[in-house]
């Protein structure tokens, strides 16, 4: 080694990221992926339990509903640079701004989440109570997956390379997460749905997750190595774990139930971390900004010779 | 089928943005082989704009001690410090070479200097995600942060191709560079190009400088600087053409640059319709949960 600055990389700046990584803190954004995730996917599951007769399922994933978007709207605000400016999020209708888009959805979905639930517990106005519950069980589904645009919306290889594919998993990690919630909190009676929740959940994450990744190519790694990597392993083996004990013994013991689902919420979590973690490092890394859009000047180039 | 609104070629973005009477769209031409790292621009940049230090560490890996563009720092001259490529023709900024014979093109090394900013893309990412339209385009084409507005999302700052602006750790606002949008309204040019003593910053209506740079580097490349290429000029790039473009001496990355930078917008179609496609997905993987078990239960035995 010679002494002196070391010399400059010819595929880099000294090393030094091209990107900015969010300077979001992973437990209030990939919290709220989460959070919007088990809320929406929940809304879905507590329609079908309403419109099936399984009124103790229903009425909990109501009221986990509400917990979970009032909880991920606060990481949203906590985590702006000025929380006090909150209100700026409704001064304009976006639809080029995925963040704008969301905010607008939350201020629909929050107060039809909160009456479904309102009305579940107290037994009062059962009919608005129903409509609630159905306009609710639309847009949670649009509530779990916009986030994932949220994500992919951004110069960061590791989101936006898989922008096609992140919505899907984004829609499977929410479905496992409140299949997972189902599980926990209704009788064994009334459990078979978030069993086979569960189960179209794990395919579902585990075919997106692969579909990503063989579309990432060199930028697939940030998902392997790392923070990242442990998450997603954590995730699988916990999502793999919880629907084989959700198929297997869900409907024989309470208790089998109840671990299933918290195994299923747990690698729903570590999913959504894993993801955001993910970009971070890819993010950081300037060979994943430079070697995606050198291959992609070379495919034009060979294609205008 | 391409969608112009969001990239390609677009001649007038003051006015799409909807100025009726936009003057003329302004930029930067930063011509690198001319940049003499003084950093005037730098200095000039915060003092006009009252910008907070933001570090007096030193980064130990050249004479550039600022790293990068960031919130306090709109102006950041790189240093790269280089083996000289073979085959490599000095730059003809002297002449005659009055130097004693072999002393400094005998050391093998050279240096390149380059002042970044803010590329005030016409199709800018940071404006397209902005959820509180703090970020807008003037009717100078420029791309500038209301800062009475912005409350910190963050969103803009992940979205920005080549990584300009930032969150101020301090303030939780976000800032960049307002291509002195203050200066520009007075009939003044930005602060930097005004420091700049080798006018290796030049300031004007773009199309002027578009003109003036390709003669640029048609110069360079007869008296022999092979290596000189323009940087973010094409109106045809992934972001629609940069407001502020630069002459460089070497491949983008060596300068911190992404070499292909493209826009997010460009895709979001096609994210909204997986994300719809994704929820209806959802709901008939619900549906099939609840279906399922219904079927099974009147075929099997009771």
């Amino acid at each position: 080694m010679t002494s002196g600055p070391p010399a400059a990389r010819t595929d880099s700046y000294y090393g030094r990221p091209i990107i900015k990584a969010p300077s979001w803190a992973p437990h209030d954004i990939a919290g709220y992926f989460f959070l919007g995730g088990l809320a929406g996917a929940g809304s879905v599951l507590a329609a079908g339990a309403h419109l099936t007769g399984r009124p103790t399922t229903a009425k909990a994933l109501k009221v986990s509903s509400l917990a979970a978007v009032s909880l991920s709207a606060a990481a949203l605000i906590h985590d702006l640079g000025r929380p006090s400016r909150f209100p700026n999020m409704l001064r304009v209708f976006k639809p080029t701004s995925p963040m704008s888009m969301g905010s607008w959805l939350l201020s629909a979905y929050g107060p039809a989440a909160g009456a479904a639930a309102l009305t579940s517990v107290t037994g009062l106005l059962p009919r608005a109570g129903a409509s609630a519950t159905a306009a609710a069980a639309v847009l949670g589904p649009v509530l779990a997956t916009y986030t994932a645009v949220l994500a992919a919306d951004t110069a960061v290889p590791a989101w936006h390379g898989a922008h096609r594919e992140l919505p899907y998993l984004f829609a499977a990690s929410a479905t496992a997460a409140a299949s997972g919630m189902a599980l926990v909190t209704g009788p064994l009676r009334e459990n078979t749905p978030a069993r086979y929740g569960a189960v179209v959940a794990a395919v579902g994450e585990d075919a997106a997750l692969r579909a990503a990744e063989r579309r990432l190519g060199s930028v697939a790694v940030t998902y392997r190595e790392g923070r990242a990597g442990r998450l997603m392993r954590a995730a699988r083996a916990l999502t793999a774990a919880g629907t084989a004990g959700a198929v297997l013994f869900g409907h024989r013991s309470r208790t089998a139930a109840a671990t299933a689902g918290i195994a299923l919420l747990a690698g729903s979590v570590c999913t959504r971390f894993g993801v955001f973690a993910a970009g971070i490092a890819s993010a950081e890394d300037p060979a994943h900004t430079v070697g995606p859009q050198r291959e992609a000047v070379a495919r034009r180039t060979t294609l205008s010779q | 089928m391409r969608d112009d609104l969001f990239s390609g070629p677009e001649p007038d973005p003051a006015r799409d943005a909807g100025h009726q009477d936009a003057p003329e769209r302004v930029g930067f031409f930063t011509d690198t082989s001319v940049c003499i790292g003084c950093k005037a621009c730098e200095v000039a940049c915060k003092e006009w704009n009252a910008i907070p230090e933001d570090g007096m560490s030193l980064t130990g890996m050249s004479y550039d001690n600022t790293g990068g563009l960031g919130a306090s720092t709109w102006r950041h001259v790189a240093f790269v410090e280089q083996p000289v490529p073979a085959g490599r023709t000095e730059l003809p900024v002297v002449e005659p070479d009055t130097r004693a014979e072999g002393e400094a093109a005998d050391s093998g090394m050279r240096w390149l200097m380059s002042s970044d900013v803010c590329k005030h893309c016409t199709h800018a990412a940071c404006l397209d995600v902005c959820p509180t339209g703090s970020l807008f385009r003037t009717e100078f084409g420029t791309v500038v942060v209301q800062e009475d507005i912005c409350n910190g999302c963050g969103v803009c700052v992940p979205a920005c191709p080549y990584g300009v602006i930032e969150q101020r750790p301090t303030d939780g606002r976000a800032f960049k560079c307002t291509l002195c949008y203050d200066r520009l309204g007075a009939g003044q040019e930005p602060a930097c190009a005004k420091a700049c003593p080798t006018e290796s910053i030049q300031f004007g209506p773009l199309d002027e400088l578009r003109e003036r740079a390709a003669l640029r580097v048609d110069q360079l490349h007869e008296a022999g600087v092979t290596e000189a290429r323009l940087y973010g000029h094409a109106p045809d790039n992934g972001v629609g053409g940069d407001g502020a473009f630069f002459l460089l001496l070497d491949e983008p990355e060596v300068y911190g640059l992404p070499p292909d930078p493209v826009v997010t917008t460009r895709d979001l179609g096609a994210m909204w319709r997986h994300a719809g496609l994704a929820a209806l997905s959802l709901a008939a993987g619900a549906a099939l949960s609840f279906a399922l078990p219904a079927l099974t239960r009147t075929k099997g035995p009771r």
